[in-house]
C-alpha cells in the first residue's frame, strides 16, 4: 500500500511507534470493523478508528438523534438532534478523515440480517447497551467465527472482554440473557457521560491492538472498573466446556431475537442510554 | 474463621459454606443474575447450592452490566 505524504503526515504518531510502523498502518488501513450501535460506546470507538484510519467503517443503529443521547454520545452534535445516528456518525468519521469508507446500516441487527452484515467484517464491536442484542452479537460472532469486542457500561461502572475463536466467549461467562421483567426501565439506571468514553476508547484500542497484532488482547480476561473509585480490576476467565453456544454439547446452534426489556420497543429505542 | 477472596477483596468466612449461602452474606441484590468463577472455573447456576468454598478459595462474582439494571457494586 502506497501512503500519499499527507497519510503519512496524517498517521505519523502510529509510524513513529515501533509496534506499529508503516507495515501496521497499512493493516489498519487495510482493516474492516463493524460497530454496532452508534450511541454512547459506538460514539468514542467510531471516533477513534476514524482517526487511525481504519480502512472500512461498518456502523449499524436504528435510531435517530435524540437531545438526552447529546450527554455522552460526542459524535453527535446539537443540529443533528433527529438524524439517523448512522448519517450523524458518517459525516463526522469522514470530517475526521475522508480516507474512511463508511458503510451505514440503518436499521437494527437482528436474527435475520446478523450472519450477512457480519461476514465482510475483520472484527464486530459491541457499542449495544442491550442484552438480547449482546447475545446476539455474541453468538453471530462464535458461530462465523468472527472477532469482537464486547462491552457493557451502567451508571459509573463498565466492563470488556474481546473475544477471538477459542477464547472465552460472553456467554461462557453469562448463560443467557436476564429475563425482560428483571430489567427496569432502560431510561431510569442512567450513566455517568464519560463512562462511555472510557470503555469505548479501551474497546477501539483493542482493534487496534487486533488489526496489528501488538500487545495482548483482552482474552480469557473480562476488565472491569468503577469510576467512583477508579478500580480496574481483570478477572482471568476461560472457555466454560458447559457453554451453550461455544462449550462441547451447544445448544445455541442458531441466532436468537431475545424479548427486549418490559419497555416496549419503541420506548426503548426513544431513551435508549 | 477462614480467608477467602471476593472479588479480589479479603473476607472472613466460617467454612465450609455453599455459594449460595456466601451470595446471601455478601448481600448481592440480584442472586439469580450473578456469575460466579470459584478458583478461576466457572460454576454452573444450578450448582451453587451444593458446591463449598473452603479456605483460600478465591472467587469472582460477575455482574450484568449494559442495560439498565440495579447491579451491586462489583468493588464492593
Amino acid at each position: 500500500m502506497d501512503f500519499t505524504e499527507d497519510q503519512i503526515q496524517r498517521y505519523s504518531r502510529h509510524i513513529l511507534l515501533q509496534d506499529v510502523g508503516v507495515e501496521g498502518q497499512e493493516k489498519i488501513s487495510n482493516g474492516k470493523v463493524l460497530i454496532v450501535g452508534a450511541g454512547g460506546l459506538g460514539a468514542p470507538i467510531a471516533l477513534y478508528l476514524a482517526a487511525a484510519g481504519v480502512g472500512t467503517i461498518g456502523i449499524i443503529d436504528g435510531d435517530v438523534v435524540d437531545l438526552s443521547n447529546l450527554q455522552r454520545q460526542v459524535i453527535h452534535f446539537t443540529p443533528d438532534v433527529d438524524k439517523p445516528k448512522v448519517i450523524s456518525a458518517k459525516e463526522k468519521i469522514n470530517l475526521i478523515n475522508p480516507d474512511v469508507n463508511v458503510i451505514t446500516y440503518h436499521e437494527l441487527l437482528t436474527s435475520e440480517n446478523a450472519e450477512r452484515i457480519i461476514k465482510d467484517y475483520d472484527f464486530v464491536v459491541d457499542g449495544t447497551d442491550n442484552f438480547p442484542v449482546k447475545f446476539l452479537i455474541n453468538d453471530a460472532c462464535v458461530i462465523a467465527k468472527k472477532p469482537f469486542s464486547h462491552g457493557g457500561i451502567l451508571r459509573f461502572d463498565g466492563q470488556t472482554l474481546t473475544y477471538v475463536p477459542g477464547s472465552a466467549c460472553y456467554r461462557c461467562l453469562f448463560h443467557s440473557p436476564p429475563p425482560p421483567n428483571a430489567v427496569p426501565t432502560c431510561s431510569q439506571a442512567g450513566v455517568l457521560g464519560a463512562i462511555a468514553g472510557m470503555l469505548g476508547t479501551i474497546q477501539a484500542a483493542e482493534v487496534l491492538k487486533y488489526l496489528t497484532g501488538v500487545g495482548d488482547l483482552l482474552t480469557n480476561r473480562l476488565l472491569t472498573f468503577n469510576a467512583k473509585t477508579m478500580e480496574f480490576r481483570t478477572v482471568k476467565t476461560k472457555h466454560n466446556d458447559n457453554c451453550p453456544v461455544c462449550g462441547s454439547h451447544p445448544t445455541v446452534t442458531g441466532l436468537v431475537d431475545y424479548e427486549q426489556a418490559v419497555c416496549d420497543i419503541e420506548s426503548h429505542r426513544k431513551n435508549k442510554h | 474463621m477462614s480467608k477467602i477472596s471476593v472479588n479480589g477483596k479479603a473476607q472472613e468466612v466460617v467454612t465450609p459454606i455453599s455459594i449460595t449461602d456466601l451470595i446471601k452474606l455478601n448481600d448481592v441484590a440480584q442472586p439469580d443474575m450473578v456469575s460466579i468463577q470459584l478458583n478461576g472455573e466457572f460454576v454452573n447456576r444450578d450448582e451453587f447450592d451444593i458446591t463449598q468454598v473452603s479456605d483460600g478459595d478465591e472467587l469472582d462474582f460477575l455482574y450484568f452490566m449494559g442495560g439498565g439494571q440495579e447491579t451491586p457494586n462489583p468493588f464492593g
